[in-house]
C-alpha cells in the first residue's frame, strides 16, 4: 500500500497545486501531537486540572526537597550514639539502624547459631520455587521438598537431634516476622481447601459449620486472636500440658489465616466452569477424585495471585505480635528506643521498618499482578 | 478387559453386600451418616475441650461467671463519652471502650471513604502528574502494616509537634500540640432545639424533593440541580432558622492555662493517630476500589450516553455512578470492617477500645480471661454483623431501585 503511494509521482498543476488525491501525507499540526500537546491535554487540560497540577508540583517539590535533606544530605550514617549523629547533622541519624542491624534480623537468636537462620532462609527459596513455576523439569520431586520444608525448617530453628536447642523466646526481628507468615501460609492452603470445598458441600451440616467457621474467623481481629493464643489457649489443652507460646500463636494465626485462604480458593472453585465438575462426573470419578484430578488443579492456578495477597497481608500482620510482647521487626526497633544513648529517634526506625515492609511487599504484589495479567491471557 | 469388569460386577450383585456396605452406597444414606459423623466429631472436640478448661479453671481455683463485670474496676481512662470514674464497675468501663471503638470507627469511616473517592478521582484523571502522585501514594500506603502507621503518626505527635505553650494554632482557636487537637466547645443556648429541627426537616424536605425530581426526570426528561439545591435547603434553613431564633450558640475558645490548655474539646494524641492512620491506610483500599468500579462500566456505556447527547457529569451522574456503586459497595463494605477491625490495634498507643479495657486492663486485674476474651470475640462479631447487614440492605436497595 504505501509502497504504490510512494511511487507515484506528484502530479503538479500549473498553478503549483496538486491534483485531487495527488497531496503527500503531512505530520499532523503541532498542537494535537507530540510533547507540547501532551502537556496541554494531560496537565494543563481545564482550570480545575491546572490548578491540580501545580499543586501537584508544589507538593512534591516540597516533599522531595524535604525528605532528600533529611533522609541522605543532612543525614548521619556513623557514629555510636545519638550525640555523635547529631554532632555531624541535623538531619536522619542512620547509624543506630546500622548499628543494630544484626538484631533487627536475627533477634536474640544465639550468635555462634546464626548460620541456620540463614541456611533455612535459602532453603525457603528453594521450596518456594516449585510452587511457583510450573514449568519447571522435575516438579513433583520438588514439591515433595517444599512440603516436607516446614519440617527442615522448624529443626533447622529449633534444634535438637543433634543441633543445639534454641529457645522459641529468642526468635525475634524479621526472622520473626517470616517464621509467622509462612507458617501461616504454608498450613492456612490445606485447611482453606478443605474449607472451601466444605463451604461448596451438599451436605447441609458441613456446610453450616464450615460457613460459621470462615465467618467467625473474619469477623473478628487478629488481635484478638492472638490475644486468645496468649491467654486462653492454654485452658483448652489437659491440665499439665504446658505448650509454647510460640505454637500456640502460629496456631491462631495459621486459623485467621485459613479462614481467608477459603474465601479466596472458592472465588477460584466457582471459576471452574460446571462443565468441568459435570465432565468429571460423567468420568465415573468419585468425589474426592474428580476434585483432586480436575478442579483443585485448575482451581489453586487460578487463585495463586489471591493466594500471594493473602500472604502479603498476613506478613503485615505479623507485626501485630508485638502486642503480646513479642520482638519482631517492628517490636525490636519500638524496644531499642528505650536505649538511652538513641534516645528520640523513633523516626528513623519507623521509617527503616516502612521501607523495608514496603520494598518487600511491593515486589510481592508486583509479582501476583504479573502473574494475574499472565493467567488473563492464557484462555 | 471389559469382559473381566463385566463378570467381576456381575459376581458383585450376585453376592449381596450386607446391609451396612448398603447404606454407604446408597447416595441419601451415605450423606446423612456423613453428617452425623461430622456432629458426631464436633461435639466431641467440644467436649474434649470444655472438659479441659472445666479441669484447668478448677486446678487455678476460678470459676467461670460474668459476676467480675458488677466490681468496680479502679483504673482510669483517658478518653470516655459516658460519666466514669475509677469507681465504676467493669461493665461501665466495658461501654467506655466499646464507645471508643465505634467512635474512632465511625470517624475513621467517613474521612476514609472521602479520601478513599477523591485518591480514586485523581488516580483516573488525565492529569498525569496527580494521577502518578497518587499512585505513590496508595503504594507506599498500603504495603506498609497499618499498626506501622498508627505508630508512626502518634510518635510524630508525642515527640516532634510543640507542647501547647508553643503550639500550631488557625485564628488563635484551633489548636495542634504534643497534647492533641483542641478545638472550641460548643455551648448550645435555649432555642437551639429549632435549629435541629429544622435541620431534620431539611433532610425531610430534601427526599421528598429528590423523590419528586426523579419522577419528573423519568415522566418529563426536565432535570434539575438536585445536588445544589439539596445542599442549599440543607444549609440554608437551619441556618435561617439559627438567626431567627436569636443565635443560641455561644463558642468556648480554649485558652492557654500555665501548663495545659484550657476548655474547648481535645481530641487526645491517642484518636487523633489512630483515626489518620486507620482513615489514611483505608482510604487507599477504597481509592483502588473506586477506581476498579468505574472502570469496570464498559467503554459502550459512555459511547451510548455520549450519543444520547448527555453531558459528561450528566453521563456520570445518571450513567455511570449508578452502576458503579454496584461494583464498589460489595468490597466497600470488607473495608470497613477491616477499619472496625483494624481500630483494635488501638492498644498498641493506649487508646482505650474494647481490647485495652475490659480484654486488657480488666482481665489482667481480674484474672478472668476466658470471660474476657469471650466478651471481646463476640462484641467485635456484632459489630461485623451490624456493619454488614447495613450494607447488604443498602446494597439490595440501589439494585432495586436501579432496574
Amino acid at each position: 500500500m504505501t509502497l504504490g503511494k510512494e511511487e507515484k509521482t506528484p502530479a503538479v498543476t500549473e498553478d503549483g497545486g496538486y491534483l485531487p488525491g495527488t497531496h503527500p501525507d503531512l505530520p499532523p499540526p503541532s498542537s494535537v501531537h507530540g510533547p507540547v500537546h501532551w502537556i496541554k491535554v494531560n496537565l494543563f487540560g481545564s482550570v480545575v486540572d491546572t490548578a491540580l497540577t501545580l499543586l501537584a508540583v508544589y507538593f512534591l517539590y516540597s516533599a522531595l526537597t524535604f525528605l532528600v535533606g533529611w533522609m541522605f544530605i543532612n543525614a548521619a550514617f556513623t557514629g555510636e550514639s545519638r550525640n555523635d549523629c547529631r554532632a555531624v547533622a541535623d538531619g536522619a541519624c542512620w547509624a543506630f539502624i546500622g548499628n543494630r542491624l544484626s538484631l533487627f534480623i536475627y533477634g536474640f537468636y544465639p550468635e555462634p547459631e546464626r548460620w541456620r537462620v540463614d541456611l533455612s532462609f535459602v532453603l525457603l527459596i528453594l521450596a518456594i520455587v516449585p510452587v511457583l513455576y510450573e514449568d519447571m523439569p522435575q516438579r513433583g520431586k520438588a514439591l515433595t521438598y517444599s512440603c516436607l520444608y516446614p519440617l527442615i525448617a522448624a529443626w533447622l530453628l529449633v534444634g535438637g537431634f543433634g543441633l543445639e536447642k534454641v529457645s522459641t523466646d529468642q526468635f525475634g526481628g524479621l526472622m520473626l516476622n517470616v517464621v509467622i507468615g509462612v507458617t501461616g501460609i504454608a498450613f492456612s492452603l490445606p485447611i482453606g481447601i478443605v474449607l472451601a470445598l466444605g463451604r461448596q458441600s451438599q451436605l447441609p451440616i458441613v456446610r453450616i459449620l464450615c460457613v460459621s467457621f470462615i465467618e467467625i474467623i473474619r469477623g473478628v481481629p487478629l488481635i484478638t486472636l492472638l490475644f486468645v493464643a496468649a491467654v486462653m489457649l492454654s485452658y483448652f489443652v489437659p491440665p499439665g500440658t504446658n505448650f509454647d507460646l510460640l505454637v500456640r500463636m502460629l496456631i491462631m494465626v495459621t486459623l485467621f489465616a485459613s479462614g481467608y485462604m477459603a474465601e479466596v480458593i472458592r472465588g477460584g472453585l466457582q471459576a471452574i466452569p460446571n462443565g468441568q465438575y459435570e465432565a468429571a462426573d460423567a468420568m465415573g470419578l468419585k468425589y474426592w477424585q474428580s476434585m483432586r484430578l480436575v478442579v483443585l488443579p485448575q482451581a489453586l492456578k487460578i487463585s495463586i495471585p489471591g493466594i500471594v495477597n493473602t500472604f502479603i497481608a498476613l506478613y503485615k500482620d505479623t507485626t501485630l505480635v508485638i502486642v503480646i510482647g513479642r520482638l519482631d521487626i517492628l517490636g525490636i526497633g519500638n524496644s531499642s528506643l528505650a536505649d538511652t544513648k538513641w534516645q528520640g529517634l523513633s523516626t528513623e526506625v519507623y521509617i527503616f521498618v516502612a521501607l523495608f515492609f514496603f520494598f518487600s511487599c511491593f515486589s510481592m504484589s508486583r509479582y501476583s499482578l504479573w502473574l494475574e495479567k499472565k493467567l488473563h491471557t492464557g484462555h | 478387559m471389559s469382559g473381566v469388569a463385566h463378570q467381576a460386577s456381575i459376581k458383585q450383585v450376585g453376592t449381596e453386600p450386607n446391609f451396612l456396605i448398603r447404606l454407604w452406597r446408597n447416595k441419601d444414606t451415605r450423606s446423612i451418616i456423613l453428617q452425623i459423623l461430622t456432629m458426631a466429631l464436633l461435639f466431641a472436640f467440644l467436649a474434649y475441650i470444655i472438659n479441659n478448661a472445666v479441669l484447668n479453671l478448677a486446678v487455678l481455683g476460678k470459676t467461670f461467671s460474668f459476676d467480675f463485670l458488677g466490681f468496680p474496676a479502679s483504673y482510669d481512662i483517658n478518653q470516655r463519652l459516658i460519666e466514669y470514674t475509677s469507681q465504676s464497675t467493669h461493665f461501665r468501663a466495658m461501654l467506655v471502650g466499646i464507645l471508643n471503638t465505634a467512635l474512632v470507627a465511625f470517624f475513621g469511616i467517613i474521612t476514609a471513604t472521602i479520601l478513599g473517592f477523591l485518591f480514586g478521582i485523581i488516580r483516573l484523571s488525565n492529569n498525569w502528574i496527580a494521577s502518578h502522585i497518587v499512585y505513590c501514594i496508595i503504594e507506599f500506603t498500603r504495603n506498609i502494616p497499618v499498626l506501622l502507621h498508627i505508630l508512626l503518626i502518634h510518635g510524630i505527635i508525642v515527640h516532634v509537634l510543640p507542647s501547647p505553650h508553643q503550639a500550631h494554632t488557625l485564628a488563635d482557636s484551633i489548636f495542634l500540640s504534643n497534647r492533641g487537637l483542641t478545638i472550641p466547645d460548643p455551648i448550645f443556648g435555649e432555642g437551639f432545639s429549632f435549629t435541629v429541627i429544622a435541620f431534620f426537616a431539611a433532610i425531610g424536605i430534601i427526599i421528598a424533593f429528590a423523590r419528586w425530581a426523579r419522577k419528573v426526570r423519568e415522566e418529563s426528561g426536565r432535570i434539575y440541580p438536585v445536588f445544589w439545591i439539596s445542599t442549599g435547603i440543607l444549609f440554608g434553613l437551619p441556618f435561617l432558622v439559627f438567626l431567627l431564633s436569636g443565635s443560641p450558640l455561644v463558642w468556648v475558645v480554649p485558652e492557654l492555662g500555665r501548663f495545659n490548655l484550657k476548655g474547648g474539646i481535645t481530641m487526645i494524641p491517642e484518636f487523633l493517630a489512630l483515626w489518620l492512620a486507620l482513615s489514611l491506610y483505608t482510604s487507599v483500599f477504597i481509592a483502588e476500589i473506586v477506581r476498579a468500579g468505574i472502570l469496570a462500566i464498559s467503554k459502550g456505556q459512555w459511547e451510548a450516553s455520549q450519543a444520547v447527547g448527555l453531558q459528561r457529569n450528566r453521563i456520570l451522574h445518571l450513567v455511570i455512578i449508578p452502576q458503579a456503586l454496584r461494583v464498589i459497595i460489595p468490597p466497600l463494605t470488607s473495608q470497613y470492617l477491616n477499619l472496625t477491625k483494624n481500630s483494635s490495634l488501638a492498644i498498641a498507643i493506649g487508646y482505650m477500645d474494647i481490647v485495652a479495657t475490659i480484654g486488657g486492663i480488666s482481665m489482667m486485674q481480674t484474672g478472668k480471661e476466658m470471660e474476657s476474651m469471650i466478651l471481646v470475640l463476640s462484641i467485635y462479631l456484632c459489630f461485623s454483623l451490624v456493619i454488614s447487614a447495613f450494607m447488604n440492605w443498602y446494597n439490595r436497595r440501589i439494585k432495586l431501585v436501579e432496574r
